[in-house]
């Protein structure tokens, strides 16, 4: 997988991208998210979503003990309820997240560049990645360098993710564009192809730590960029919006989207994952109002 | 009919030889900015509300109507592609024109209609002043009758009058000049150009007035005059699918009117009924029709997205 | 694979089995008793009867809207007047789902589209033009604005309840009273506005609705009425146009089209492909201002149609009252025989037919979502107004050409433009011969933006300041 473009092309490309309609976008997001998913749609719905997650933890006070706690919600979120798709902890986190989720088939993903700024050095974002990846992550969620983004340095945004890419060896990396700081539909539909270009084998929306992260319409813009990428290149990529998503009703109106712009070749986890921690939960309590026919309630899911 | 007639002006009474020759006019049509004959080769008797015969006027035929029309067609967009302040400058360009031949157009006009000298100069200078008058409505038609829609919704979305293309005119009957500067100047003030059928039995300073849109900067094709019978042209000019709006206002039969208006549904265009008053913001509003433009007003990421 | 279970909107209204026309205030039956039935378009089945007004029905409904111009809705202020359609507005909203429930059984049109648009923009004519009715003196049209008196009022099938308020809202507002026929094949949710005129306590003969045909219009257009506006087709506008020449009857027009969407090689592609499907798709392209003619710039063509046929695939065709269907039932037999006859003489004349794979309902009118490619402005499908979800797409070169095939037309109602160079919307939008050009998107509508035609698409606008024109004298 890569790039058959250098740098210069990636972005001279990236740069003659036609613009985005902001207006006509959110209102195709905004259509897309009327749909009705009731009954089986919304079960098989349910399971698929609570399959893509990637059950997230990112704080300061992150302990060894927190993390094995997900890790067993990762595992078994409730009965028969299938298995996330990966826990996304911290670096220093990872040893622990991949002796928790041993043999489990949960990957454990690993946030690593100096995130969620990656305001520091090349050499220590490139360490930091590979720390992770010695540590047993098997995804590295990476942070583009917005700063040189919007300074209009679009060739280092390239060049650093080649860059992490190379440091990731194995591990599947997930480029964090954080839409929220490029703020337009414009620059973000510019990243995303330029991370594909550079071989990022997810794009994914936010870091969860600024103000505006994952939103429909965005989500929606990287879906067509993917679609257009596949199309150009043969080269197919996963997406991921991450933060805020919080309701199954959210996450389903996501899944429309795949469904509808990407169709189902993306409808897997593989291809396709929310960057979440409460919405396994109420995922989780409509699972059983659909089996029980009542409505669930806060104590019949486990706090992690 | 006394097509072909030999003018035999009667005004002068004298059995001697003037001293000198008087040099006189011959009345032709005005279209796309030349004085052509009639195609016909046809010209009318024109006499004086006394029964004398004042000069011979082009008796113009269905294909001067078809000529004048794709005259004005081809002028229309260019026309309508000036600024408004130019339009509105040459509009008064022809006030200007027409002040300066206030005298020749009074003595015309006491001759057509055998108006006093007096009367006949105050309406020529009524002429002048509603020239000047619509010339100031070139550039603020717009923003009277158009606006900024408040849309519940993210667009920009503004409304604007534009013109409706070709305006067929039938001039008043009794009123030569006041009467056709008042239904030709809203016309192409808003950026119409125009086919004028002049008064027929008075078509004479109409066919003058020619003379002072062809002398004030005013493209040719913008305003076309055709001097002839209402009952002969008018059928052509409503039934021409290439002609937008009909003036019926110099029309007095009824019967005939009807059969015009009946005649211009045929493609739907807009007509102004005989009798039909109003301000001369009711005229200018006659002739244009509304433009409403929407484009999204949106940019950034995130914000108002809602999700 | 992710299928979409079934979801039918649950709320069913009340519809009667049989209604009256409803004249002074009261539903009464035709004076020859006359009915005829209204069927659903999704499953052919009888829905209710109507009575059909005769001449004599016109002439009692024209003489109740006199009286009450004459003796209640003339003279009352216009605060009074207003707090009337403000109140019509609120019971409309409180009773929306009823009536897009119903408009989606009578009409076909998808549940999605009747709740989402038809309804809640109905209910905002009559706010809008609630607020004018006490500030026509600052519209800005003259001094004096007058009512016009009694208006009748002829609109078709395609927005039943939306091109009712388009009429009835500004009518009133401006304070006339009214004589409506809704469309032969879709009465109901004009019946049921009725009832609601009812419980809204608006004097009797201000608002009276007679079902009919084209018969019935016909008695209206030459009963005593000092106006009538009519939304249609143009060969009927035509001759209601030669019907009221000589009279001292007011007419607007709101006729067919044949748009243009004008799509240059910078336009925001995949949001320029969304407003071709909603500006041809949109309830079944049962729209006069479809944009039915795709132009695109030849550079792009391909990129485009492939992104197009995409866009359409995904289309669901069927139930009306899934709120997940798209794209929904023909309006009635006689309109799919219309455009099947149509989209016929395309194939014939050359152009390429491509069509979604979607399976389509036994029973009922259907026509699949239909991209004709390869098309010439001469053919048959690039001029005719086809009325149904069938685009034509042509190709051009320069911005002239596009202009100049946009413009080759008879009608000019709409058009549409897509690119991302500001400059060259307002050089487009200025040389478009149209009513309504949409820049950068495509069927936005609301009640403060005029609508309206040129050329053989009709005069007069409708909705915001301009549209209160066809009302008052002034």
């Amino acid at each position: 997988m890569g790039s058959i473009l250098s740098g210069a092309e990636a972005v001279a490309f990236a740069r003659s991208l036609p613009g985005v309609d902001a207006v006509g976008l959110e209102a195709r997001a905004a259509g897309l998210g009327t749909r009705s998913i009731k009954k089986e749609s919304k079960a098989h719905a349910i399971d698929l979503a609570i399959g893509m997650i990637d059950l997230t933890t990112l704080e300061g006070a992150d302990t060894p003990g927190k993390v094995r706690t997900l890790c067993a919600k990762a595992v078994r979120p409730d009965g028969d309820a299938p298995p996330v798709a990966a826990v996304c902890v911290y670096p220093a986190m990872a040893a622990t997240a991949a002796e928790a989720l041993k043999g489990s088939g949960v990957k454990v993903a690993s946030v690593a560049t100096g995130f969620p700024a990656g305001q520091v050095p090349l050499d220590v974002r490139l360490a930091d990645t590979e720390a992770a990846v010695a540590a047993g992550a098997d995804e590295v969620d990476m942070v583009v360098n917005r700063g040189a983004f919007l300074a209009g340095d679009l060739e280092r945004v390239f060049d650093e993710i080649r860059a992490v890419k190379a440091a990731c060896g194995e591990a599947r990396l997930k480029v964090i564009l954080e839409t929220g700081e490029l703020v337009t539909y414009d620059n973000v539909r510019r990243a995303s192809h330029l991370a594909m270009h550079a071989g990022a084998d997810f794009i994914k929306t936010s870091t969860g730590k600024v103000g505006v992260n994952a939103t429909l319409p965005v989500t929606l813009l990287m879906m067509q960029a993917v679609r257009d990428f596949r199309a150009a290149t043969g080269v197919q990529v996963g997406v991921k919006p991450a933060g805020g998503i919080r309701t199954t009703k959210d996450a389903i109106k996501y899944l429309v989207c795949v469904n509808e712009v990407l169709g189902e070749d993306w409808l897997s986890p593989h291809w396709f994952r929310f960057g979440a921690s409460s919405l396994l939960n109420d995922l989780l309590m409509q699972r059983q109002k659909l089996t029980t026919g009542h409505y669930s309630g806060p104590d019949y899911v486990t706090v992690d | 009919m006394s097509e072909q007639s030999k003018p035999k002006r009667t005004g002068s009474k004298r059995a001697a030889a003037p001293a000198r020759l008087r040099v006189k006019k011959t009345y032709k049509l005005y279209v796309g900015g030349k004085f052509p004959r009639s195609e016909s080769g046809r010209s009318y008797a024109v006499t004086g509300p006394d029964g004398a015969e004042l000069a011979n006027a082009a008796l113009a035929s269905r294909k001067d109507a078809r000529d004048a029309v794709a005259a004005a067609r081809k002028a229309q967009r260019p026309w309508a592609g000036q600024t408004a302040y130019l339009r509105g400058q040459i509009l008064y360009r022809a006030a200007e024109m027409l002040e300066g031949r206030a005298g020749q157009f009074a003595e015309e006009l006491a001759e057509a209609t055998g108006a006093e000298p007096h009367a006949a100069l105050g309406t020529v200078e009524a002429a002048v002043d509603r020239l000047v008058h619509y010339a100031g409505w070139t550039d603020k038609v717009a923003s009277v009758l158009g606006g900024a829609n408040p849309v519940a919704g993210p667009y920009f979305n503004h409304t604007k009058p534009e013109p409706l293309g070709v305006v067929a005119v039938v001039a008043p009957q009794d009123d030569p000049l006041l009467g056709l500067v008042e239904a030709v100047a809203p016309v192409v003030a808003t950026g119409n150009t125009a086919v004028v059928v002049a008064s027929e039995d008075r078509p004479l300073p109409a066919m003058s007035f020619a003379e002072v849109l062809a002398t004030s900067d005013l493209p040719g094709g913008v305003v076309n005059l055709l001097s002839g019978k209402v009952a002969e042209i008018a059928p052509h000019l409503a039934s021409h699918a290439d002609v937008n709006g009909v003036d019926l206002g110099g029309v007095g039969d009824e019967a005939l009117a009807a059969e015009l208006e009946a005649a211009a549904a045929g493609t739907l265009k807009v007509v102004r009924r005989p009798g039909a008053g109003g301000s001369s913001l009711d005229r200018v509003r006659r002739w244009v029709e509304y433009k409403t433009v929407w484009h999204p007003a949106g940019m950034a990421a995130g914000v108002g997205g809602g999700y | 694979m992710f299928e979409y279970s079934p979801a039918p909107e649950a709320v069913r209204p009340d519809i009667r089995e049989h209604y009256g026309l409803f004249v002074d205030g009261k539903f009464v039956d035709a004076e020859d008793g006359s009915t005829f039935k209204s069927v659903n378009p999704a499953t052919e089945e009888t829905l209710f009867t109507v009575a059909e007004a005769g001449e004599a029905d016109v002439a009692s409904a024209v003489a109740a809207a006199r009286r009450a111009f004459e003796t209640v809705w003339g003279p009352m202020s216009g605060a009074e007047r207003g707090k009337y359609l403000f109140r019509i507005a609120r019971l409309l909203q409180e009773r929306s789902r009823e009536f897009a429930v119903a408009e989606s059984i009578d009409n076909g049109k998808p549940i999605k589209e009747t709740r989402d648009f038809d309804v809640p923009t109905a209910a905002q004519h009559f706010f809008y033009h609630a607020g004018w009715a006490d500030k026509l003196d600052y519209a800005g049209l003259g001094p004096d604005p007058r009512p016009l008196g009694v208006v009748g009022q002829v609109i078709p099938w395609n927005f039943p309840l939306l091109m009712l308020a388009w009429k009835i809202a500004p009518a009133l507002a401006c304070g006339n009273t009214t004589v409506l026929k809704p469309a032969e094949t879709t009465p109901l949710t004009a019946l049921m506005f009725a009832e609601l005129c009812q419980e809204a306590e608006l004097p009797p003969g201000v608002v009276n609705i007679l079902p009919g045909a084209g018969a019935t219009g016909a008695a209206l257009v030459h009963s005593p009425v000092d106006k009538i506006a009519f939304t249609g087709s143009t060969a009927v506008g035509r001759s209601i146009a030669k019907a009221v020449a000589g009279s001292k009857k007011r007419l607007t027009l709101e006729l067919g089209g044949k748009a243009a969407n004008i799509v240059y090689d910078d336009a925001p592609i995949d949001q320029a492909v969304e407003g071709v499907v909603n500006g041809i798709f949109f309830n079944q392209g049962h729209v006069c201002c479809a944009g039915s003619r795709l132009l695109v710039q030849e550079s792009i063509a391909e990129d485009v149609l492939e992104r197009l046929k995409d866009r359409v695939a995904t289309l669901r065709v069927g139930d009306p009252l899934d709120k997940n269907t798209d794209v929904g039932a023909i309006n009635s037999a006689e309109q799919l025989t219309r455009i099947e006859a149509l989209a016929e003489t395309g194939a014939a004349d050359g152009a390429e037919a491509w069509q979604p794979e979607c399976e389509l309902p036994e029973r009922g009118f259907w026509f699949r979502p239909t991209v004709f490619t390869g098309v010439q402005q001469s053919m048959r499908i690039a001029r005719e107004e086809i009325f149904g979800p069938v685009l034509s797409v042509l190709t051009f070169r320069t911005p002239d050409e596009a202009i100049a095939k946009a413009n080759n037309t008879p009608y000019g109602l709409s058009a549409g433009v897509w690119t991302e160079q500001g400059s060259k919307i307002l050089w487009t939008a200025e040389r478009l011969r149209a009513g309504v050009v949409w820049a950068n998107t495509f069927n936005r509508f609301d009640a403060a933006s005029p609508f309206g035609g040129l050329k053989e698409s009709g005069y007069g606008r409708e909705g915001g300041r301009q549209g209160l024109e066809a009302y008052l004298n002034v």
